[in-house]
């Protein structure tokens, strides 16, 4: 609306406008809805359906993510609405204030989404590409390891650990991820190893 | 939990007390009031705080933060004063008549064998007298005073409902009401369940806490019942998963250990682990141990590991302290001997004790790396954040990688609930930007390590370069092929020991029990729990088969539980010694009369004749067990300990100090404080509208809960003169935080020993990344100590100030 | 389309992602705001209800959650001021919000903790909609459902004021007034509201307003039964009975339970326009409505308060002079 309108002519043309409706109601005239009566239109029509778990309690309810697109035929798929599995035993298609806004967690502004690196003393970060990042990782293990490997003890039994790197496991992550993670951290002789069943 | 989410519709009666269901497990807490609606279910609940769950609650009663033991105590006293005990379990199915050396005792606080010097015990006197069959000696009149059930009575003597008031600040008509009923599900009809979290555990002494509870369900006879067990809800998703895998200092895959310098070769480790049955007849079921660890060692080393090199044992590193958990990584990188961390989807800066030590030991390492879906604190250590994250960046030389990994939308694979059910879940959206899944970033760190070692030479490289890695994709495994190796397969034709003409399982087949494992290197297995999760039929945590016959919530095809697709743990105490179910109504398993039928898989042979196997089949006495023999290091029973930083002395034994056999760095007993400094009792737990520090990067969830905020009473609030909404500072011995303060009734002060003590709520979802408000997590405030067994930090009990603040640094 | 959506009997079922014809829409009109002569719909949907059992309410907010996140609402950030209630009121960008109440009983000497989930509770005599000026901005359909259609509000805020329970709310964003509309896009589906389908302990339940009512009874006796002699079931008959039913453990004070009204009405003004001054009553209220939209105008309060209402009697005094 016309912000320079002036008040009183404002006044005069609405006032007329919701009085006319007002003797439309009284039945001294036909008044017409403008926009005809209708419900929001359904927003998972058409949406590609996946089982999957919350990510957050050992509930471990279950839930149906619907996209946009079908990553199973190979397409860019965006995450559209996250709704309890109603055929799920546990929680029925319950969820809690956290399972009931999981889309938040997947979309959130704040996640992580390109590797960055922070060089010593600095205030920044700087992207970095994963192979760079892999190598620096890498050639660290290597040297760190090298160099503070315990292969004997002080009683010359074989003892074979590395205690100056430390691994801290996910806690919501697959068990497919964790049994790899095990096989390359403990294959390393890596000892101070620990998850988040603690906290 | 020995018991399952869906199976609490069973109970009669729910004690929550040390977690608070409703908030942090909501749609789990679904199932009390399920029972509570259908079959007349009560609620009980003990907690410092009035809970939500208590909200919803048939009777609430207070206690002081770090009580419980008195509290569980005093219960079993009055149980067993009351004759609220189910006789024929406790004397068939518990060691209550098994005879204990003479030479075990207890007296002011302490059991026989403590070691002040080097705070710890030692535990020969914790056994049981052993008779010349070189089995366990028993009374089953129980009239012997050395017999578990006497010792138990004598040592629980002393927590009458008086010391329970004065210790606990739990009023005694509350106490005892509570006690009464509790004491109806002492009934073969009558079944309690106890659902408890990290407010028992996060203690110094939280293991035995649980302990307490654990040994009131024997007595009244509620494990292994629909309805009952001994359920912890464990906090994360897969954190039982990773548990069950062995992601920890000490252990191997399926809860098997590591070996200690003590153990220098297989021979003496295998000889430390001998099961042998402590009575006649009983299965005993770890003296399969070898079958699963040379199954282990195939799956992690393949052809590598052979008879002649002792199954590759000398590829595992060996511990020589018990284990080298986080506060002890902590510890030595505060103390610069720590050089590369790694943190795959886990913030230790805002979930560890005593934060400013955890700044101080991120900033002496040499590289950081975080793989994380969000933007973490951890990953952000060194950044300026005003008050937030006091740091100056100029002066951390640590470098950091952040990489960005996918999460529960974007992967594949399974999760292990609570329940121990195994849910295999799909993915449905693309990763945003770079980020990748943690099997592809974990592989690529690998094989270029790999790849240096074989280019280099270098350390001992023979257990990376001989790596098991049969994988399709060498780059990215995928999760398929993972799961089908911690199953398990035949590596050869797997002949019958009965009839070596037959071939029970041909060799590439997948396992379907961990019953075909063999110690002869012809098996694999990276998890023997899991066999039977991916077998020659398929997925089986991806069955979703929602039918359950006779209504007993079991949905046993519905994904896959382990051991075994087990639903419910010790089963077979859900009949009587003939194998008849206590609770006809109630039935899980029964005896035919030549086998185990029910709506169960049985946790016993299924023709193991009833009276002869005992239910407890992974113990070595084939009983459960009140008195722990020598399996906690802080004693068989548990006995009341203050917290390390209390209000009050310790009734038993003002010498104590937390629990004595506690481990404990100088460094940070020098910075614990008495009640003279800071005399409010601080305690942190989770709020419904988060988790952990995960949510405050999601905008509706910070919408729900925006601020930083503590809890205090009414007459705490009037005593500081605090206002609701006004800004706080809230400090211990080792740090500050600023808060908003919630005033309420739901907190009440308490008497204990004569003193009025106050509880301040802290929760633990703040912090200085994500949309929601900056603020902080109590761990700022947090004494550096774990539990004596499984070093859980002591946030459930510790001593802070409270003043009100003008103009502090929140908005 | 493969067909046309059932009736909802239930929250908990899964939706669909096949195209279906809804089965709820503008035939179903039984009333809309200012258009008197609607015709009569051609069928009657069965009743609806939401039923919110008070004591297995948990407060977690999972209502309040589910419901932003399905509407796609974008409540504020806001700051803690000393309470749990976050947003701190019911807003255009949250259409539910969990009121806590800490209760020293009396009579029994405990404590209590009474949560109640607050929002519209879709009355059989909306007031909202009858006070609404603007025509077929408020639709009452056949199965109970209250909603908006907001291309039709002027913004007025009448509808504040004709509401006894004080729900509905403008929007700063687009002048116009939201409040819950108990799903009805999901209910035209066959589906229950998201709040229902995600409550964990499933004290929000959600059925044809004949079985809310039976299961309501049924836990009023096991109420009963635990000793709350008072429980009852809240379907106030001053609005003509509602389609969102509460059962509370003290159902002989409701107030107690964050100022729900004892015997709600719709308001006194609301009322009056219907009597013999209509005419004039209604010329009244267009105007407030039109200074109303001024003020929103101006940026000022969305709402209509005391306030506003006498200066737009100032302003119909005014013009009658003018006109004069």
């Amino acid at each position: 609306m016309n912000k320079g309108l002036s008040r009183r002519s404002f006044l005069r043309l609405a006032g007329a406008g919701v009085a006319g409706t007002s003797l439309g109601a009284l039945g001294f005239g036909a008044a017409e809805a403008a926009e005809v009566a209708h419900v929001r239109a359904f927003r998972l029509t058409a949406t590609t359906e996946t089982r999957n778990t919350c990510t957050y309690c050992s509930v471990a309810c279950g839930i149906i993510l619907y996209a946009k697109g079908d990553l199973k035929a190979g397409e860019t798929a965006e995450l559209l609405h996250v709704e309890g599995d109603a055929d799920h035993p546990t929680n029925r298609g319950t969820l809690c204030p956290k399972g009931a806004a999981l889309k938040d967690f997947a979309l959130s502004p704040t996640r992580a989404v390109k590797p960055r690196y922070r060089a010593p003393g600095g205030a920044d970060w700087q992207d970095i590409t994963w192979d760079a990042a892999f190598d620096k990782i890498a050639r660290a293990i290597k040297d760190d390891r090298d160099q503070n490997f315990i292969a004997r003890n002080d009683q010359g039994v074989t003892v074979n650990r590395w205690l100056s790197t430390g691994f801290l496991a996910a806690s919501g992550t697959t068990n497919e991820s964790a049994w790899l993670t095990y096989k390359t951290v403990r294959a390393l002789g890596i000892v101070g190893f620990d998850n988040q069943a603690r906290v | 939990m020995t018991n399952a989410w869906t199976d609490i519709k069973n109970t009669d009666l729910a004690i929550v007390m040390g977690g608070n269901a409703a908030e942090a497990h909501p749609c789990g807490f679904k199932w009390v009031t399920e029972a509570k609606a259908n079959r007349g279910a009560k609620l009980i609940v003990v907690d410092p705080r009035f809970t939500r769950t208590a909200a919803v609650a048939d009777y609430y009663a207070p206690i002081r933060p770090g009580s419980d033991i008195a509290f569980l105590l005093g219960v079993i006293r009055w149980c067993i004063a009351n004759d609220k005990v189910q006789w024929e379990y406790v004397r068939n199915y518990t060691n209550a008549t098994f005879l204990v050396r003479e030479d075990y005792g207890w007296a002011d606080g302490l059991f026989t064998g403590y070691d002040e010097e080097a705070r710890r015990y030692d535990m020969t006197s914790w056994e049981y007298q052993i008779g010349e069959d070189g089995f366990a000696r028993v009374d089953p009149a129980m009239t012997d005073p050395r017999c578990v059930w006497n010792l138990l009575k004598a040592h629980v003597e002393v927590y009458t409902p008086d010391f329970v008031e004065t210790v606990c600040g739990t009023p005694k008509d509350r106490f005892l009401k509570i006690c009464e009923m509790i004491g109806t599900c002492a009934a073969p009809d009558r079944v309690m369940t106890s659902l408890y979290a990290l407010g028992w555990a996060q203690h110094s002494k939280g293991a035995q806490n649980i302990r307490g509870m654990a040994m009131l369900q024997l007595i009244l006879g509620n494990v292994g019942l629909r309805g009952g067990g001994i359920n912890a809800l464990r906090g994360h998703s897969n954190i039982q998963g990773l548990t069950d895998i062995g992601l920890m200092s000490n252990l191997i895959p399926g809860y098997m250990n590591l070996p200690r310098d003590s153990e220098p070769d297989f021979a003496t480790y295998m000889a430390s682990r001998a099961f042998r049955p402590l009575r006649p007849g009983q299965t005993s079921y770890w003296q399969n141990y070898r079958k699963f660890f040379v199954s282990f060692q195939k799956a992690m080393w393949g052809g590598a590991a052979t008879a002649e090199n002792d199954w590759a044992f000398d590829y595992l590193p060996k511990l020589d302290i018990p284990s080298y958990d986080i506060l002890k990584m902590f510890d030595m990188m505060a103390k610069g001997e720590v050089n590369l961390y790694f943190c795959q989807g886990f913030n230790p800066l805002m979930s560890f004790p005593n934060r400013a030590k955890l700044t101080e030991g991120l900033s002496k390492l040499k590289l950081l790396v975080v793989m994380d879906p969000l933007q973490t604190e951890t990953a952000h250590f060194w950044e300026n954040h005003g008050a937030f994250n006091d740091v100056d960046p100029a002066a951390i030389q640590t470098e950091v990688l952040e990489l960005p990994t996918t999460c529960f939308a974007e992967d594949e694979g399974a999760l292990v609930n609570s329940g121990r059910w195994l849910q295999w879940h799909w993915p449905a959206a693309t990763p945003p930007g770079a980020a990748r899944g943690d099997v592809w970033i974990m592989s690529s760190i690998f094989r270029r390590v790999r790849a240096l070692y074989e280019a280099e030479g270098g350390a001992f490289p023979d257990p990376i370069l001989k790596l098991s890695w049969d994988y399709a994709d060498a780059s990215e495994p995928t999760p398929e092929e993972l799961a089908k190796e911690m199953n398990g397969r035949a590596l050869t034709d797997l002949a019958d020991p009965a009839d070596a003409t037959q071939i029970l399982l041909a060799a590439g087949r997948q396992l379907q029990t961990f019953g075909q494992l063999r110690d002869d290197g012809s098996t694999m297995c990276g998890c023997w729990i899991f066999s039977g999760s991916w077998t020659e039929d398929g997925n089986m945590m991806a069955r979703r088969d929602n039918s359950d016959p006779g209504d007993a919530g079991m949905f046993l095809n519905w994904s896959f539980a382990w051991p075994m697709n087990r639903r419910i743990l010790y089963n077979r105490a859900s009949a009587d010694l003939a194998g008849k179910p206590w609770d006809p109504a109630r039935k899980l398993i029964e005896w035919d009369g030549a086998k185990w039928t029910g709506y169960d898989v049985p946790d016993i042979g299924v023709t193991a004749k009833p009276g002869e196997v005992m239910p407890f089949i992974m113990t070595n006495e084939g009983v459960g067990k009140l008195f722990s023999r020598k399996g906690m290091v802080d004693g068989p029973f548990p006995t009341h300990m203050e917290p390390f930083e209390s209000p009050v002395e310790n009734l038993l034994n003002p010498a104590l100090r937390g629990n004595p056999a506690a481990r404990v760095f100088p460094e940070d007993l020098a910075q614990m404080a008495t009640g003279d400094e800071f005399p409010y009792v601080g305690t942190s737990y989770r709020l419904t509208e988060h988790f952990h520090t995960w949510t405050k990067h999601n905008l509706v969830n910070a919408a729900l809960q925006p601020e930083f905020f503590v809890e205090i009473s009414e007459q705490l609030a009037a005593e500081k003169g605090i206002r609701g909404g006004q800004q706080v500072r809230v400090w211990s011995k080792r740090g500050e935080v600023w808060a908003k303060a919630v005033v309420t009734k739901r907190i009440k002060p308490m008497i204990c020993a004569g003193k009025t003590v106050h509880v301040v709520g802290i929760p633990l979802h703040w912090g200085f990344t994500g949309v929601a408000r900056k603020g902080w997590g109590p761990n700022s405030l947090t004494p550096f100590v774990g539990d004596a067994n499984i070093q859980t930090p002591e946030f459930k009990a510790f001593l802070v100030n409270i003043e009100p603040v003008e103009g502090g640094p929140l908005a | 389309m493969t067909g046309r959506a059932p009736e909802p009997v239930t929250a908990a079922a899964n939706p669909p992602v096949e195209p279906l014809e809804a089965n709820l829409g503008a035939r179903d009109v039984v009333r809309a705001s200012a258009m008197p002569n609607l015709p009569a719909p051609d069928r009657s949907l069965t009743e609806v209800a939401k039923l919110i059992d008070v004591s297995k309410c948990i407060g977690c907010k999972a209502c309040q959650s589910a419901c932003a996140e399905w509407n796609e609402t974008h409540p504020e950030i806001g700051v803690n001021t000393g309470v749990y209630e976050n947003p701190p009121d019911l807003s255009a960008e949250m259409f539910t919000l969990m009121r806590f109440t800490e209760y020293d009983n009396p009579d029994t000497g405990n404590f209590e903790w009474l949560i109640r989930k607050d929002g519209c509770m879709h009355c059989a005599e909306p007031g909202c909609l009858a006070a609404c000026p603007a025509p077929g901005a408020i639709v009452k359909y056949s199965n109970g459902i209250v909603d908006f259609i907001h291309e039709n509000c002027i913004g007025c805020g009448y509808c504040i004021i004709g509401c006894p329970f004080d729900v509905p709310r403008i929007s700063p964003r687009d002048n116009r007034s939201y409040k819950c509309t108990l799903c009805s896009d999901r209910v035209a589906m066959g589906q229950g509201p998201a709040c229902a389908k995600s409550c964990p302990t499933q004290a929000i339940v959600f059925g044809t307003k004949a079985a809310m009512i039976e299961h309501a009874n049924d836990r009023i006796a096991d109420l009963k039964s635990r000793g709350y002699a008072n429980a009852g079931v809240y379907d106030p008959p001053g609005v003509g009975g509602t389609h969102v039913i509460y059962v509370l453990h003290h159902a002989d004070q409701p107030s107690l339970y964050a100022g729900l009204p004892d015997d709600p009405q719709v308001a006194a003004t609301v009322s009056a326009w219907k009597g013999a001054n209509k005419t004039i009553g209604l010329a009244a209220m267009g105007l407030a409505a039109a200074g109303a939209v001024l003020h929103g105008l101006f940026g000022r309060a969305n709402r209509v308060s005391a306030e506003d209402e006498v200066e737009a009697q100032a302003l119909v005094d005014r013009e009658r002079e003018g006109d004069a």
